[in-house]
């Protein structure tokens, strides 16, 4: 106990000396914005050490409480990873943010919601659940797939050479489409997806009864990101991919039609963020309603922003990393300094992380080192 | 028939009028230069033949037919193949990756095997680093990948822009030979450059290009020893 709280201590003292002895050095150049940034930096580390001290020094919570929401922080943040791949499949070729991308996750989820009712009035999820899993996400996957590609031809292609802010209020406008076209055939209820037995089981890990689904979410997750690596990285349309994102004049000459791997990206992305879509709902107790992509898309694009934009191996982590922060923050951090309603604010971390990353890091936290390497 | 035909092409950034009615013949196993200083139309010219760009007037036959209507990515299966300014690497794909998107329309895998080997052949560089990226090449290793990337797509014609631009002299030495090579094993050349003496030394005819207009079209032979492409182009007074 002692101990902990000594080496907390230690820690956020060497990070004032570091900060004193830093500011010694540079603070002749420094301009007003510098000595914010600063305050920034050495706020942060305290806030977030001084909010962990006092938390495991009070010793509230035990081990097997941690690894729950490690593992469901794991299984949330594989659902934002899958979106974010579809942010960053698309800002790597277009260098433009699809900020319908939430959309097409939410029409995935949609989707999902009729293929599980059907299939669980049929006793499908019953009798054979994998199958049903299976079935439901190759069918929100087609469709967001569809609506991703037809997003792209309809909306962004006639764009394609027009000013980047004409784009970002097209993907914006378009978000709405997709919204309110769902609002208009649906109506605004929130459908809770139909009960699957076999999935409220739960496992025991390290004491902790971690529910089934999580792991199915996070297997399923890896799995598709997986799929993905083996894509772009070993199959001619991913050479293409690549090919098109670094240089689009230079692949047609090689013979890449470029509008069909631009086709292509979206189609992808659309696809795992249909996925996405069936996951959150197995994972997920709320339902579906037409409003639900907005913060799962704006999370996911923070893990996008997060792994560096467009750099396709970074989205996967920083997406679990999210998903943990969010799910131990509240608790771990904001708990800790006594903060009452800390899982209200759990929102509030993802926008605080993006914020930061946009200071500091806006090439990403992989981002920069990478194109180090292949410079 | 020639090859390829050029005739009367005019070309335009927006309003800038870059090519004015360029018109040039490249006959079936030639080795053909275009010479001109900077901003004469050169890479323009190469653009309008590979389709990258639609001449507002004019036209471009390859084998006697009009390829206009065709997009600029069915080039490669016509038959023409480019090596572009700057050479355009796909600088984080590794060499044997850019020499596959050279192959790209190509489904015959064992013959594209056989030429990526021939690649590492033609240039053992490229064999020792086939799996490094290509960004991390010197530029004398990245045009002789940009060079064999191209031929992977097995072209009768293949058009260069400025291969020798901002390599040492021994490397030109390199590039150089290897086009003569090239040519020698059946594909046609159209050579842009501004290194002209290097270029009318293994052309066979040459042009000259000036301000969007070929003020002057002979033998390499003749070029070379015309006095006011001598003073213009070969830095001899
Ligand atoms: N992308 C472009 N936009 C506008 N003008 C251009 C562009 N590219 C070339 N030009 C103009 O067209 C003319 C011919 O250029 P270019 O064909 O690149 O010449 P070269 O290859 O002989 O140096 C020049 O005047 C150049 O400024
Ligand atoms: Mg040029």
């Amino acid at each position: 106990m002692d101990i902990t709280y000594w080496i907390f201590n230690l820690i956020i003292l060497a990070v004032i000396v570091y900060s004193i002895y830093w500011v010694y050095k540079s603070y002749k150049t420094f301009t007003w914005v510098d000595w914010i940034l600063l305050l920034f930096r050495l706020g942060l580390p305290i806030f977030l050490l001084v909010g962990m001290r006092n938390t495991i020094v009070s010793g509230k919570y035990s081990l097997d409480q941690w690894v729950s929401l490690i593992i469901s922080g794991l299984a949330q943040g594989s659902i934002y990873a899958l979106i974010a791949l579809g942010y960053t499949l698309v800002y790597g070729i277009l260098l433009m943010i699809n900020f319908a991308h939430g959309d097409v996750f939410m029409a995935g989820a949609f989707c999902a919601y009729f293929v599980a009712n059907a299939l669980a009035k049929a006793g499908f999820w019953q009798s054979s659940p994998i199958v049903a899993i299976a079935i439901t996400i190759a069918v929100a996957a087609l469709v967001s797939m569809s609506i991703a590609v037809t997003l792209e031809k309809l909306a962004y292609r006639p764009l394609r050479s027009a000013p980047r802010l004409n784009v970002l209020i097209t993907a914006i406008g378009a978000s709405f489409v997709i919204q309110y076209l769902i609002k208009g055939f649906f109506g605004s209820a929130v459908r809770a997806y139909p009960e699957v037995a076999p999935l409220k089981a739960s496992i025991p890990i390290l004491g902790a009864k971690v529910p089934l689904a999580q792991l199915v979410v996070l297997l399923i997750a890896m799995i598709l990101m997986g799929l993905l690596y083996l894509l772009v990285e070993k199959t001619k349309m991913g050479k293409a991919m690549r090919a098109v994102s670094e240089n689009k004049e230079v692949a047609r000459l090689m013979g890449i039609d470029v509008n069909q791997v631009i086709a292509f990206t979206f189609a992808i992305g659309g696809a795992l963020a249909g996925a996405a879509g069936v996951i959150e709902g197995l994972y997920s107790p709320q339902g579906v309603t037409f409003t639900m992509g907005f913060f799962p898309g704006v999370k996911a694009f923070t893990a996008a922003v997060l792994g560096g934009i467009g750099n396709i191996p970074g989205a996967m982590p920083s997406g679990l990393v999210l998903g943990v922060f969010e799910s131990l923050g509240p608790n771990l951090v904001l708990g800790g300094l006594g903060i009452p309603s800390a899982n209200q604010l759990k929102d509030a971390i993802a926008f605080l992380m993006l914020v930061m990353v946009l200071i500091f890091r806006p090439s990403g936290i992989l981002g920069e080192k990478l194109s180090e390497k292949k410079a | 028939m020639a090859l390829l035909e050029v005739e009367n092409v005019h070309a335009y950034y927006g309003n800038i009028h870059a090519l004015k009615g360029i018109s040039l013949t490249v006959e079936k196993g030639e080795i053909v230069t275009l010479i001109g200083g900077n901003g004469a139309g050169k890479s323009t010219t190469l653009r309008t033949i590979s389709a990258l760009m639609k001449p507002r007037e004019g036209k471009v036959l390859f084998e006697g037919n009009d390829l206009s209507k065709y997009p600029p990515h069915n080039m490669v299966r016509h038959g023409i193949a480019m090596v572009p300014e700057g050479r355009g690497v796909f600088a984080k794909m590794t060499v044997r990756e850019n020499l596959e998107m050279g192959a790209y329309y190509r489904n015959d895998k064992a013959g594209i095997e056989a030429d990526i080997e021939n690649a590492y052949t033609l240039f053992p560089r490229l064999g020792e680093r086939r799996s490094q990226l290509a960004g991390t090449m010197s530029g004398g290793e990245q045009q002789m990948l940009a060079m064999t990337r191209a031929l992977m797509a097995r072209p009768r014609l293949l058009l260069m822009d400025e291969p020798s631009m901002g390599l040492a002299p021994v490397l030109v030495d390199v590039i150089f030979d290897t086009i003569v090579k090239v040519n020698e094993q059946g594909t046609t050349v159209l050579l842009v450059e501004q290194n002209a003496s290097m270029a009318l030394q293994i052309a066979n005819r040459g042009y000259v290009l000036q301000t969007g207009e070929i003020v002057m079209s002979a033998d390499a032979k003749v070029l070379k020893n015309d006095p006011s492409v001598q003073k213009a182009y070969l830095g001899i007074d």
